[in-house]
């Protein structure tokens, strides 16, 4: 077997913890879009075209909350401003691809695949990474599809699906995400800030309360950074 | 479809697609000014928690702020769970038990 076609089945075998991990949230997404009042296009549209799972559970929550178009694409934006650390992370051994496979790779660096790829460069090195990077990307890009569809066609006939409370999965996730993070002041203050002024702008039209948020979150952050800066540098002084 | 849904799944490729392909398809040349990347470091938690809150206080677009909320009850635990173990797989499973015994059962 060329060395290529066995990198590329060593990146879905190493991918596999992480795909069967995703498949439930895949399943209730499809199951919520449907819930939600969407067509289950909706939901593969979604998981085919966009492919980034937090942001696609968010969309929904925002389009049944009656969001303008600019806030559900400015919140994709932000909330997935994290991968362009994972696009500066690869780009040396990336650099090596031909134009085309990093036109099309980069569509799929997802956490999880890149959580993968990064661990296999540390390793085992830069040796086949291309198609070791498709073996895993494809593999569980198929499969996050694939549940999506048996969620949005399948999760309707559960009877009561809308009432289940799907929507908490996104929920538990994010503040189960936030929490272990929470340990220093700046991010407590951050977070403080940005729940205290989404709790009182929730009423605001169109979402504008969670940008509004967002901001006024990381507004706070960067005030703290500038005051410790001043205290180090007088401290110094 | 509605050509409102499917201008929002373009624009969300659009915003999804041009974060990931930053560094791999338009190279080094690319450099943030380190201001803005200390900046980004705080986005993550100001919006998860933005998200979040209106989500638990308010389910539905209702003021719930009692014991019986699953939504608030559920995100609390979620939230202890992880900030005690670090382990968010243990800590979402933990709070969809509680979320279910609430929801279904209470």
């Amino acid at each position: 077997m060329p060395d290529r076609f066995s990198a590329a089945f060593a990146g879905l075998r190493d991918t596999i913890p992480l795909t069967v991990g995703t498949t439930p949230f895949a399943v209730i997404f499809g199951t919520l879009v449907v819930s939600a009042g969407l067509p289950p296009e909706m939901a593969l549209a979604l998981s085919a075209i966009v492919f980034a799972g937090s942001a696609q559970f968010i969309s929904i929550s925002l389009i049944s909350g009656g969001a303008a178009l600019p806030v559900i694409w400015l919140t994709t934006f932000v909330i997935n401003l994290r991968h362009a650390l994972y696009s500066a992370t690869v780009q040396p051994v990336t650099k090596r691809w031909p134009l085309p496979w990093r036109v099309v790779g980069a569509f799929w660096l997802t956490d999880e695949c890149f959580a993968v790829f990064e661990r296999r460069l540390q390793t085992v090195g830069e040796r086949d990474a291309l198609p070791y990077y498709l073996g895993s990307t494809i593999s569980f890009y198929l499969n996050w599809i694939g549940w999506t569809a048996v969620g949005a066609y399948l999760g309707n006939r559960i009877p009561g699906v809308a009432t289940l409370g799907l929507d908490f999965a996104m929920i538990a996730t994010f503040a189960a995400m936030i929490a272990p993070q929470l340990k220093a002041l700046t991010p407590v203050a951050v977070a403080a800030t940005a729940g205290s002024v989404a709790w009182v702008a929730q009423g605001l039209p169109y979402k504008l309360g969670l940008m509004l948020a967002a901001l006024a979150g990381v507004a706070v952050g960067v005030g703290l950074d500038c005051c410790r800066r001043r205290m180090a540098v007088e401290e110094a002084a | 479809m509605t050509d409102t849904l499917w201008l929002a799944i373009l624009g969300m490729f659009v915003a999804t697609y041009t974060v990931r392909a930053s560094f791999i398809v338009f190279g080094q040349k690319l450099r943030f000014p380190p201001a803005v990347v200390q900046a980004l470091g705080h986005v993550p938690v100001a919006v998860l928690t933005a998200i979040v809150v209106p989500e638990a206080v308010a389910p539905g677009g209702q003021m719930d702020l009692s014991p019986t909320n699953p939504y608030l009850v559920g995100t609390l635990v979620a939230g202890l769970v992880a900030w005690k173990s670090r382990r968010i797989l243990v800590a979402v499973l933990v709070s969809f038990v509680v979320f279910g015994m609430m929801r279904w059962l209470g």
